[in-house]
């Protein structure tokens, strides 16, 4: 099951540029909730803080309170621990390459140490069912690399292989902003599965895949959140000028 | 608007591209042509000088005293298999252990560019400086020439090569990739040797198998450590021989048959380099699924 994001006075930094600026918001569970704006406005920054990867840069720097169910992201467990409850699908696929799919699926698994042979098996199908990609691969699980798939179908793999580790969120950093529409669409249907059981924030540069996919939208611009209500809203009757002029297409 | 003009001269450019195309191509060929001649003309060479002298007796039989007939490197070929065999125990994990920490661990560290430096220099230290460094190191002390020194300066001789091959291989595999283990919760360390070690193995192997080839034909480094040993042995605190040794004592040796015997053991040398290059590049791709990159 999902759990709900308690987001509080968050701010982070790349080196000297400070990326992002109070940031308060509350993402409920088992909803999809997606974050618009201009190009650098700090949405991409702002999901890699709710699973830390942030800090991987060596010059980031983040402050502020994240709740995650009832975890202190920042406080109460190791980075580590985190990224096994908040799962991540980046903009570009980025399969394993020198793997076979059903590694690819089990690598979170597997590299934590987990081996049970049979239940690994179980929980390859389970996530590539999830991810509606077994059909197309269940032949050439253990044959074929990663990096052979088309990429739509990668993408989908990558989901499977976040939604194998049984996260309670998925992030998905502009997952379909390198696809063709066919395959954008595929993913949509699959957000639109996914969210009974986990919680869903999703990053994209497209408003009618945010009007499509998501209950809740959130507004970034220039490092700050300008408006965050329910997607109906925000489309329809936005409360800012500058939410108003960003949808209309009067700049970004 | 006028139409002619602007035709008539695409009609040039376009036969300008395709000479500077074909010129292009023509040097790239004679490039390959100038690679490719030397390689087959000193294989060509020994197989004209060596193939000759190759019998039966050759890789079965220990050389013969000076001046008598016959005789063969048999002792030479498994000295220099115990010498390699060494060398890559030495060289590949330290080597590929260095180049692991300069491109994960060590990245920007003062540490690291001291180590990168100190390689680079290492690397063009010439061979006989190794085998003298060795020899005071190692074989002044123990008061013998040994195969274990010999396999020590070789595998010393083989660490900045790969060392620096897996530091390269490691920095081209894509930031999403490390990105990817990461965020499924994958220890930091986890992530380097199972992830990104992984998806640079097959240039890491290239190194390796560069840093072989390298020492496998080296005469100097051995003058000082291994000795050479005109009889058997594979005892590891004895002197033993080694291919590029006996065809350096056969090919200044005053006697034609020795002579003979010295080009058949650089094209057996050849031969076993390359046998041995083509044997792990096999191993290795055993393992690549379909698609791989």
């Amino acid at each position: 099951m999902g759990v709900g994001i308690e987001v509080t006075n968050l701010n982070a930094w790349y080196g000297t540029n400070h990326t992002l600026q109070d940031i308060n918001l509350n993402i409920p569970a088992n909803h999809a909730t997606a974050l618009i704006g201009p190009s650098g406005c700090g949405k991409s920054t702002f999901v890699r803080c709710l699973n830390r990867m942030h800090e991987t840069n060596p010059i980031a720097r983040v402050t502020g309170l994240v709740r995650i169910g009832d975890l202190d992201i920042y406080k109460d467990a190791k980075p580590v621990e985190i990224r096994r409850r908040v799962g991540m699908v980046f903009q570009r696929p980025n399969p394993f390459p020198t793997m076979s799919i059903f590694d690819n699926v089990a690598a979170g698994l597997k590299l934590n140490g987990y081996s049970n042979r049979r239940s690994l098996d179980e929980i390859v199908e389970r996530s590539l069912k999830d991810s509606a990609l077994w059909d197309e691969v269940k032949d050439d699980l253990k044959k074929k690399s990663g990096a052979s798939l088309s990429g739509g179908q990668q993408q989908r793999l990558c989901i499977a292989r976040a939604l194998a580790v049984d996260p309670e969120v998925l992030l998905m950093d502009e997952p379909a902003s390198a696809l063709d529409p066919v395959s954008t669409s595929k993913i949509e249907d699959l957000i639109f599965q996914l969210k009974s059981q986990y919680t869903i924030v999703i990053v994209t540069h497209n408003m009618q895949q945010a009007a499509r996919v998501a209950e809740k939208t959130g507004f970034f611009l220039n490092g700050r959140m300008v408006e965050f209500d329910s997607t109906h809203k925000i489309f329809t009757n936005p409360s800012d000028k500058r939410t108003e002029d960003y949808i209309t297409g009067r700049f970004g | 608007m006028s139409e002619q003009k602007p035709r008539a001269d695409h009609k040039v450019r376009a036969r300008f591209r395709a000479i500077s195309d074909g010129a292009a191509t023509g040097l790239a060929v004679l490039a390959t042509l100038l690679v490719v001649t030397p390689l087959v003309a000193i294989f060509a060479y020994l197989l004209y000088k060596g193939a000759s002298s190759l019998s039966w007796a050759f890789f079965t039989q220990i050389p013969k005293p000076e001046g008598e007939e016959g005789g063969g490197m048999a002792n030479a070929i498994v000295g220099s298999a115990v010498l390699l065999a060494l060398a890559s125990l030495i060289g590949v994990p330290v080597g590929i252990g260095g180049g692991i920490y300069l491109a994960e661990f060590g990245r920007g560290t003062r540490l690291a560019n001291a180590v990168r430096f100190t390689a680079d220099v290492l690397n063009g230290v010439p061979s006989i400086v190794m085998g003298i460094s060795i020899y005071a190191l190692i074989v002044y002390h123990q008061r013998r020439f040994s195969a274990f020194s010999g396999g020590v300066a070789l595998g010393v001789m083989m660490i900045p090569t790969v060392t620096r091959t897996t530091e390269e291989m490691l920095l081209m595999v894509p930031h999403a990739v490390r990105e990817a283990a990461l965020a499924l919760g994958v220890p930091n360390w986890r992530s380097v040797l199972s992830i990104t070690v992984r998806t640079a193995s097959p240039g890491i192997i290239t190194g390796c198998m560069l840093a072989f080839a390298r020492v496998a034909g080296e005469t100097a480094p051995l003058i000082f450590t291994a000795f050479g040993n005109s009889n058997w042995s594979v005892n590891l605190n004895q002197p033993i021989a080694a291919l590029p040794l006996q065809i350096y004592i056969y090919a200044i040796s005053p006697y034609d048959e020795q002579h003979k015997l010295a080009w058949a053991g650089a094209l057996v040398l050849i031969i076993l380099i390359v046998l041995a290059v083509s044997l792990v590049r096999f191993v290795a791709s055993r393992g690549v699924l379909k698609g791989a990159s």
